[in-house]
């Protein structure tokens, strides 16, 4: 069985289905924000801090949220304000063979600027290196970090965290 | 003996009794909260995710930051609040026995408001009484509140949002979790909670069960098998996981006890755990001024704890003559609105379908009183 | 174990300890903890035999609702050390069964 009910993961089919999802073509446009919410669960958050009104989700707050990518700045403001920490930042145009994946991260220790770390894709599984590039904890962030990481081009729509360092 | 009156007393100073007395005391009742703990917030502080919901529901907020902020209105409010007791009874006249500062008391209230909350279900299995096996909450309970690791080596019991919540929280706090076993062929919980756990590696393996934890002074090792559609351990499927932890999220039951006491009547509803109080829209039960707010009254998750408190506060200050009728039905209106959206989409729809039973059962009451 | 630093949470404030007994051994404690914490802590984890099996238990719910955390402590059997308060000098022994009142010093 797979999508997210009988895996956790979010099927090909339900990502190609979800409306927060970028397409291609915006993608190419550069920063843009993927927001893999594929279940209707009771939840506004990424509507009411998004200032561009680049995510709406509706009075019906159980709909989906839908991306609006003409008005996505790719600020980052929803990644970390999402309580599912399902969002990330896409950006394809970061250089000419790397993209880089904003993500939310909430462990100990963070890592820290130019560290080299193994990225992850929804399963936890390694794809490929990623090289930090940012990290963010600010106040705003209510104790969610987020984690900009360059990886490979190639792997923009599957790299979505990075291997948790062991703990000292 | 020692006896207290009071306008309204409010038995747990959890997320639902802590609205209540927000509104009580907003409409200048005189109101008393009583909790066993020796702090007040109830589960609340334990929850240190992030809220769903939309703004007026506090989303994105930390359940603890939510704690924290009630405290403050609740203690700005001028509610007395008494920690450290216990309410060991209460009488069909909604008198409270309470033992306080090592004091046996009666407290005598006008309005009485029970919102004791739930605890965790058991499951039984070879070697489940063994130490090291606890309740999810317990663990989360040591993890956030108490600060202490209750293990290194985790294996979760249930897939709903309590078991997906707590085992990230393990995470957070530093121990590992080797897997979350489910006995339905399905992930009970939101898939956002559980991305994250898939995403740090950690499988979810639906269609599997405990089939036994190893270990005679405590547990040493955990046997884990896959399961037929009848929930039937299949041979041959078992395998040992080295754990030291076993934590079970199989689900929570109202604290009803004081309740019974009374007489009040209840109603059987599975998806709320079980035996429930009946009570009308005002939240009122069966025993006349006795109110019920949150997960006593069925479970289900705190912003509707919330929520429910502010109901049965308004309602009992409405009783008393202290907010006039159409405010009070406007108030309601408006908390019951925002309930409404909390009790919607596909998680949420069959806990708006298990109120509206209790709700009927109320009426069917009430109805067959009338014609009595 | 003790979680120190927490990626969400403040970081934990250990300057304001007492010491409890365990069974006579010193265990320290955070002020105001629950007994049942600083025995965890301190990697204890079977609080108790039961009357008729003896098996070992320990904490289960850490809400005061299961009881199966229960200890004599300062000579009253039957404490439920999930919801008590450590208090400095406080005595906890390992509680066999039902447990008995300890005989108080009556000269």
């Amino acid at each position: 069985m797979t999508g997210v009910k009988y895996t956790g993961i979010p099927s090909k089919e339900e990502l190609e289905n979800c409306p927060g999802v970028p397409d291609a073509e915006r993608l190419e446009k550069g920063r843009v924000a993927c927001v893999e919410c594929v279940q209707e669960i009771p939840c506004n958050p990424c509507e009411s801090i998004c200032r561009f009104g680049a995510i709406t989700v509706g009075e019906q707050i159980t709909s989906l949220p839908v991306l609006h990518g003409e008005k996505c700045t790719g600020c980052g403001l929803c990644v970390a304000n999402c309580p599912g920490l399902a969002i990330t930042i896409l950006d394809l145009n970061y250089s000419e063979t790397r993209a880089t994946v904003d993500f939310p991260f909430e462990y100990l220790p963070l890592p820290e600027e130019g560290d080299e770390v193994e990225a992850v894709g929804r399963d936890g599984a390694v794809i490929c290196p990623g090289t930090i590039v940012k990290v963010t904890k600010i106040s705003a962030y209510a104790g969610t970090a987020v984690i900009r990481m360059a990886i490979p081009k190639e792997h923009v729509m599957t790299v979505r965290s990075m291997k948790r360092p062991k703990r000292s | 003996m020692k006896i207290k009156e009071t306008d309204i007393a409010i038995v747990g100073a959890g997320a639902a009794g802590l609205t209540a007395a927000i509104e009580a005391r907003r409409a200048g009742a005189q109101v008393l909260v009583l909790d066993e703990n020796r702090l007040p917030g109830g589960q609340l502080f334990k929850q240190i995710h992030k809220f769903f919901g939309s703004h007026e529901h506090r989303a994105g907020t930390r359940g603890f930051q939510i704690g924290r902020d009630l405290l403050k209105e609740v203690e700005q409010s001028g509610a007395e609040v008494w920690l450290n007791t216990v309410v060991y009874g209460m009488e069909p006249d909604t008198s409270l026995g309470v033992i306080h500062e090592d004091q046996n008391t009666v407290i005598k209230a006008k309005k009485v408001i029970v919102a004791t909350g739930a605890k965790e279900n058991y499951m039984a299995f070879p070697g489940s009484t063994l130490p090291g096996v606890m309740g999810a909450g317990a663990a989360q309970t040591m993890i956030n509140v108490n600060r202490v690791l209750p293990g290194e080596r985790i294996v979760m019991v249930g897939s709903g949002n309590v078991g997906l919540i707590v085992s990230y929280q393990l995470m957070q706090a530093g121990a590992e979790v080797l897997a979350i076993v489910e006995g339905a062929p399905f992930i009970g919980g939101y898939g956002v909670h559980a991305g994250k756990i898939r995403r740090a590696g950690v499988p979810i393996l639906v269609s599997h069960t405990v089939t036994r934890a190893i270990g005679t002074e405590q547990v040493e090792a955990v046997e884990i098998a896959e399961v037929d559609s009848k929930f039937r351990p299949i041979p041959g499927t078992e395998q040992v996981l080295e754990a030291d932890t076993v934590c079970l999220a199989v689900g929570l039951n109202p604290m009803t006890e004081l309740l019974w006491l009374t007489g009040c009547k209840f109603t059987f509803i599975p998806a709320f755990g079980g035996h429930v109080p009946m009570h009308d829209a005002h939240m009122e039960t069966t025993v006349p001024g006795l109110y019920v707010a949150g997960d006593v009254t069925g479970v289900e998750e705190a912003s509707s704890a919330m929520e429910e408190g502010r109901l049965a506060g308004i309602s009992a200050a409405e009783s008393l003559g202290l907010i006039p009728r159409e405010e009070a039905k406007e108030r309601r209106g408006e908390v019951i609105r925002r309930l409404n959206v909390l009790r919607s989409g596909a998680f949420g729809e069959g806990r708006r379908r298990s109120k509206e039973q209790q709700l009927k059962a109320m009426e069917a009451f009430q109805a067959e009183g009338d014609r009595t | 174990m003790r979680i120190i630093e927490h990626p969400i949470l403040e970081t934990l404030d250990t300057s304001r300890t007492v010491t409890i007994y365990y069974n006579d051994r010193p265990v320290e404690a955070l002020e105001g903890e629950p007994v049942a914490a600083a025995l965890m802590n301190a990697g204890i984890k079977a609080f108790r035999t039961t009357a008729k099996r003896k098996e070992p238990r320990g904490i289960f719910c850490a809400i005061g609702r299961c009881t199966d955390c229960k200890m004599t402590v300062d000579g009253v059997p039957n404490v439920r050390t999930c919801m008590c308060p450590v208090k400095e000098g406080m005595r906890v022994y390992h509680q066999d069964g039902n447990g008995t009142f300890e005989k108080k010093d009556r000269t």
